[in-house]
């Protein structure tokens, strides 16, 4: 239900309409005005103070200006203050009564009180009348150079106010080198994070025309700055800053980082969050390419995250939750024994349960999963649905992850049996899932699932799972073909084209496997699929039906093809988009889960963006323009081949925004244009439709290409110790082929550790005859290309292998000359995988 | 960096608001509003605390009802950001003794003199109450602070017992005493949240104290402050977190990871345990902590549901206290989601019981017992027989529960973290000051499955 719109702002009953009291006041304000009576500051406070309550609620009192400029002639501070909050509020809608404040704003602005100038000029600051700025340039200049450092705080941000209205005026005055005069050695700390941040501000923005001012932003991450301000005592939040600013600091060596993390060490133990998660940001980035420092660095702040997470506001306490359950993302094995600290709390709100959630799924391994798993069993009878159901879809994944198979299925059973519909709805879509991973359950999760009466099953995703699996096991359901006859009879009543769709693939295959008892209703079907309004249904119905004309063995082997097991299920966030958020840890982007391009405009990226272009800075100066900078970030979104940050890689090397190095001296394609290839195949389907791969690839959607069976490991193959491969010919072959084999590997502790080094993973490689045409990336994302030859013939394996150091898992992806023989070849390169670290 | 600074009502109504940088639509409270109280259609899910409208970025904390809120466009730290509005909640709170509506709109003005010093073009200058103590001249007015609730944890003392003096908390930094002399006192408070999961047979599943050291001083003249904390007190647990087998010794506290404000020196800490610092004004944290070494829970609750028949069923509750006699809980609430089909449910309470009231919510179909206090070592029971308008097909213990229980148990802390002794540097004989060194212990999520 939308609230209804509240297009006027209109008052509450219980405030003031406006008009006649503001008449009233006006006059009241008009007759103290000139009296010297004592007392008078008493009654203009009470004056002033309804005039801000009004000011607050939203009544328009602006046409009291005149009266109220004219009452702020006074010594009373109090007063000057409202009088001040008044004019700033309003100065803007009107400048010409704007200005008689000018002359009493600069009056105050000499004041022998540092407070009284202090206020001054920040009011005066504040009017944000573009006409004004001429009367800012005195007082600011001044106010820099005061021996008060109350009145250079203000002055200091008064100058980024000027800079807001008017940045010509302010950058003329040269403002900005006094800040950063002041900035290296004003005696107080607030003055001197105050010109931090204001020149952060202002060369950000003029660094798109100046070239000055670009370096000059670059000089703020310059050792010695960094050095200096790391050295300085600041309050908790310009700590914040300062740090923030570290994070960009790129040390010359590792004993430089190791001197900044002793540094800033006791900061984890700091009460403020934000300054924790701040010297966690600088932890984690400056350990980016030292991979067991950097996992020393995980165990170090759990424990802080951990506390700050109990302690404080449940508003702080998500805020820290959001970065622990980034950091648990990326590093779940790290945080598997702490899985009891995901556990949900009754009370707690679903966006933080959803949370946990997510983390103990992550979490799951051998030695926990069936403390996990019955806990989560809990939440499945949980009041709140929403949370149930994603406590069940937790099970599955955990399950899908493959440990203790056994019992989970057992449970997902168990929910199947609970007779609460959201919970069946859930388990079936999940039931579905894991068949298609472990097809060897299916005799018990069958069993179970033909105890459903369809009747109860109302979601169409949990029905479309329900249909699924009748129309797959129907030779082991005794009731398939007659509980889908009875589903098509009621076609017209199915709303969901999903579902529909699903009914008529099922009664195909049921089709195949029963033929008898399912003919009637294959019929029915096909007419009413044929009939429908629904485009997609009604292609696929005419489909089955001219191809089952055309010939029945083909029919049933595009329908019934023989099925691999799903390995990997896809992940919804691409590896990109989950570093882009891990570089701009302690930010936004955390919590929404999006990096801040998704959900910010470009002029309000702030500091945060300060990397992406900084990158392009020291490359040269063409980063000066903005469109160059647009333009890469695009390129490393669609970027298929670069699964690293990107910001190291641009800094790295030269414009092709590609790290990659290519092992052998005489390969100097670089694989840049490998990449580009691809991209240009992918991006451009026509051109693809004439290629040998697009037949190739029809042939696999009619089953033709595949092998009956996969071919049974033959350990005989043998690899050529001396395959050669230049790097065009893996270049055309990558893009030709299609991937015969995609599998994830687990890679041992020891070959985590010993990535540090990823030459070592080349040579060791090579020693089992697998040979490295490039590699890339940093911790945690490795990325290497390798081929190999058969010993006998010149037939060759491609692989592409991306280690993550962060979650201990290899993906591979083998391309072959020859595919029957790819499962062969991927058993020996996971057998030379395993051994990598291992001495 | 913010753009915004408000505080709305419950009703959505400003009360103050401050725009820094104008960069942000003038409707922003209303947008801000609507989109809270309707995040979800169906009203269940609480928005969180950071979500973004069309590219402004809506942080918002709840204080006592109300809401303190900042926007910005800019992609900010968010902890900062929640971290600051807290703060401010707390800054005002020292100068107005009592935070609440009727408090923040008698005291407006002081509020924006505040606002105006902590926050300039967006950008956070101090939090400290001592140092906007020289740029804030307003004098606040005070609201009786006996009918409203006031903010904090260490609120919990102006319940109940009477040696706590009250008002104290609620004492702004700033106003003087009606005799016109400042009152020299410090109080120390030392506050537990513990949260246990019983499993179904009545052991423990999980459980943690979240602990806070909180300080709040009216000392002139900012005199030096030890603060001694058991001596055998250890910190951090080497392997698994949760280590049950370890057979804690007697008295050992062990404590998993603490933290400290930026005030406390930890110079003598790993010596003797003694914190020294120089307090700044007004309420702050000295140190939170966290421990999830085993302890006693101070109540066992057990739960016991039987069909009774054709569409009845009866639920007994019983609540154990197991801690000593002398001390006395209070304000406790029991609380079970009973089966949707749940229609009528009539209670049967203890003879004798007194200060206990009985509800069954019909709308959410839960029972609800409340008890106002409970003496150590008591067991108190209730017998609620329930109606259904349907047959259950399941087991009714699948459809029910869990059970979960809120109360507040003074002087009694779950940890036993001590503060030994709490040390003010002299500044003559004759100064001594009030110390008030205070124990709370509160139940976080106490639940108990069934």
């Amino acid at each position: 239900m939308a609230p209804p719109a509240q297009s006027q702002r209109s008052p509450s009953p219980s405030q003031p309409s406006g008009k006649s009291e503001v008449s009233d006041l006006k006059l009241q304000l008009r007759q103290l005005a000139g009296s010297r009576a004592p007392g008078v500051d008493d009654s203009k406070r009470e004056l002033f103070k309804k005039v801000i309550s009004y000011m607050t609620v939203g009544i328009d009192v602006s046409s009291l200006f005149g009266e109220m400029v004219m009452c702020s002639a006074t010594s009373d501070i109090v007063l000057k203050k409202m009088c001040y909050l008044y004019v700033g509020n309003y100065a803007k809608v009107n400048p010409d009564l704007a200005l008689l404040t000018i002359n009493f704003l600069q009056r105050d602005c000499n004041d022998e009180d540092p407070m009284i100038r202090g206020l001054a000029l920040r009011s005066l600051c504040s009017l944000r009348v573009a006409n004004f700025v001429e009367y800012l340039v005195g007082p600011l200049g001044s106010g820099l150079k005061d021996s008060n450092s109350y009145v250079r705080m203000v002055a200091v941000i008064g100058v980024l106010k000027l800079y807001h209205i008017s940045a010509s005026t302010c950058v003329d005055a040269d403002f900005p080198s006094i800040l950063k005069h002041l900035m290296l050695n004003d005696s107080d700390t607030q003055v001197v994070a105050n010109c931090l941040s204001a020149l952060q501000e202002i060369w950000s923005a003029e660094a798109s025309t100046s070239e000055e001012a670009s370096r000059e932003r670059e000089a703020l991450i310059s050792k010695p700055v960094i050095y200096y301000l790391l050295n300085r005592e600041f309050s908790e939040w310009a700590q914040c800053l300062v740090l923030e600013l570290v994070t960009k600091y790129v040390p010359s060596d590792s004993s430089e980082i190791f001197d900044i993390m002793n540094l800033l060490e006791d900061r984890l133990q700091h009460a403020n969050g934000a300054v924790v998660l701040a010297t966690i940001k600088v932890f984690l980035h400056l350990t980016l390419s030292m991979t067991d420092v950097h996992q020393q660095v995980y165990e170090r702040i759990k424990a802080p995250l951990l506390t700050l997470v109990s302690s404080g506001s449940p508003e702080q306490s998500y805020a820290v939750l959001s970065h622990l359950h980034l950091l648990v993302m990326r590093a779940p094995y790290i945080f598997s024994s702490d899985y009891k600290h995901f556990y949900c709390q009754y009370n707690e709100p679903s966006y933080v349960k959803r949370l946990k959630l997510e983390m103990l799924t992550a979490v799951a391994n051998e030695s926990n999963t069936y403390e996990i798993v019955t806990e989560l069993c809990e939440y499945a009878a949980n009041v709140d649905i929403p949370i149930a159901r994603e406590s069940i879809r937790a099970v599955g994944k955990i399950a899908l992850q493959q440990y203790d198979v056994n019992a989970i299925v057992d449970r997902l059973l168990q929910f199947l049996e609970m007779e609460k519909d959201y919970v069946t709805a859930e388990a079936l879509v999940l039931v579905k899932d894991l068949l298609r991973k472990y097809p060897q359950w299916s005799h018990d999760c069958i069993a179970v699932v033909g105890n459903i009466s369809s009747k109860n099953v109302q979601e169409p995703k949990a029905k479309a799972a329900l249909i699924w699996m009748l129309g797959e096991y129907s030779q082991d359901m005794q009731d398939a073909p007659y509980i889908l006859e009875s589903l098509v009879e009621n076609w017209d009543e199915e709303h969901s084209a999903e579902v529909r769709l699903h009914l008529l693939t099922a009664v195909m295959k049921c089709f195949f496997k029963r033929p008898p008892e399912t003919q009637n209703a294959l019929g029915t079907a096909l007419a009413a699929g044929i009939a429908d309004f629904h485009q997609d249904v009604h292609d696929r119905a005419l489909f089955y039906y001219r191809i089952l004309q055309y010939n029945v063995s083909v029919a049933e082997r595009v329908v019934n093809p023989p099925k691999q097991a799903v390995s990997v299920f896809a992940d919804t966030q691409s590896s990109e988009i989950k570093d882009r958020i891990f570089d701009e840890f302690n930010s936004l982007s955390v919590v929404y889960q999006k990096p801040s391009y998704m959900f910010t405009d470009k002029e309000h990226r702030g500091p945060f963006e300060f990397s992406d272009e900084l990158g392009n800075l020291s490359i040269g100066g063409e980063a000066a323009d903005n469109v160059v900078s647009a333009q890469r970030v695009e390129e490393n979104d669609k970027d298929l081949l670069l699964t690293t940050s990107e910001k190291e890689e641009t800094r790295g090397s030269s414009n092709n925004g590609s790290a990659y190095t290519a092992p052998y001296d005489g390969s100097s394609t670089s694989v840049f244009a490998l990449q580009t290839h691809i991209e240009s195949a992918i991006s451009n389907p026509t051109a693809a439709d004439h290629s040998p791969q697009a037949s190739l690839a029809i042939d696999d959607l009619l089953g033709l290409g595949l092998p009956a069976a996969p071919a049974p490991p033959s350990p005989q193959l043998k690899l050529n110790t001396t395959a050669a491969l230049d790097p065009s010919t893996f270049q055309h072959k990558w893009r030709q082929l299609p991937v015969a084999l995609s599998q994830e590997y687990s890679v041992s502790p020891q070959g985590v550790a010993a990535l540090t080094a990823p030459q070592a993973l080349l040579r060791h490689m090579q020693s089992h005859s697998i040979h490295c045409i490039a590699s890339g990336g940093q911790s945690p994302n490795f990325k290497f290309f390798f081929f190999a030859q058969k010993a006998e013939e010149a037939s060759n394996y491609l692989v592409e292998c991306i280690i993550s150091t962060s979650s201990a898992k290899a993906q591979i992806k083998i391309k072959a000359d020859d595919q029957s023989t790819s499962q062969a070849f991927s058993t020996l390169f996971q057998s030379a995988l395993s051994k990598f670290g291992i001495p | 960096m913010i753009s915004q600074f408000f505080v709305l009502s419950q009703r959505g109504d400003n009360i103050v608001f401050r725009d820094y940088r104008g960069e942000v639509v003038k409707g922003s409270a209303e947008i801000f509003f609507r989109k809270v109280k309707f995040w979800k259609e169906d009203g269940q899910e609480e928005a969180p605390p950071v979500f973004n409208v069309d590219g402004v970025n809506y942080f918002h904390v709840k204080v006592v009802g109300l809401l303190f809120v900042a926007t910005t466009r800019v992609n900010v730290s968010p902890s900062l950001v929640l971290e600051l509005l807290q703060r401010v909640a707390r800054v005002i709170k020292d100068y107005l003794g009592v935070l609440s509506e009727d408090s923040l709109r008698k005291n407006f003005v002081l509020v924006y003199e505040l606002l105006d010093e902590v926050i300039d073009f967006g950008y956070v200058q101090t939090t400290s109450t001592e140092v906007l103590k020289s740029y804030v001249f307003n004098e606040p007015i005070v609201v009786d602070a006996a009918r409203l609730q006031p903010l904090g944890p260490a609120a919990i003392f102006m319940q109940g017992t009477k040696r706590m003096p009250g008002t104290a908390v609620t004492k702004s930094v700033v106003a003087n005493e009606p005799g016109g002399r400042k009152r020299e006192e410090i109080f120390v408070d030392i506050i537990e949240k513990i949260s246990v999961t019983f499993s179904s047979s009545g052991y423990i599943l999980t459980s943690e104290i979240d602990g806070t050291i909180q300080m709040k001083s009216f000392l002139t003249g900012n005199p030096e402050i030890r603060l001694a904390l058991n001596e055998d007190l250890s910190i951090g647990r080497g392997g698994s977190v949760y280590d049950y087998r370890s057979s804690s010794g007697a008295g050992v506290v062990i404590l998993d990871d603490c933290n400290f404000h930026e005030s406390v020196r930890l110079d003598s800490f790993d010596m003797d345990r003694t914190l020294a610092l120089v307090p700044p004004d007004g309420e702050f944290p000295v140190m939170n902590y966290r421990m999830t070494q085993e302890f006693k829970p101070p109540f066992r609750i057990s739960c016991l549901i039987e069909e009774a028949g054709h569409l009845k069923a009866e639920v007994i509750l019983k609540v154990h206290a197991e801690f000593p006699s002398n001390i006395t809980a209070n304000t406790i609430v029991v609380q079970m989601p009973l089966p949707k089909y749940t229609a009528r449910a009539s209670f049967e309470l203890e003879p004798g019981a007194i200060g206990q009231r009985t509800d069954f919510k019909e709308v959410n179909k839960k029972l609800e017992w409340g008890l106002k206090k409970i003496v150590g070592g008591s067991e108190h029971s209730l017998r609620a027989k329930l109606t259904f308008s349907q047959e259950s097909h399941a087991n009714i213990t699948k459809e029910a529960g869990p059970v979960s229980m809120t109360f507040t148990i003074p002087m009694y802390n779950a940890s036993r973290l001590q503060v030994k002794y709490l040390q003010i540097a002299k500044k003559s004989s004759s100064y001594n000051p009030y110390r008030w060194v205070r124990y709370v212990t509160q139940a976080n999520s106490y639940v108990a499955r069934i």
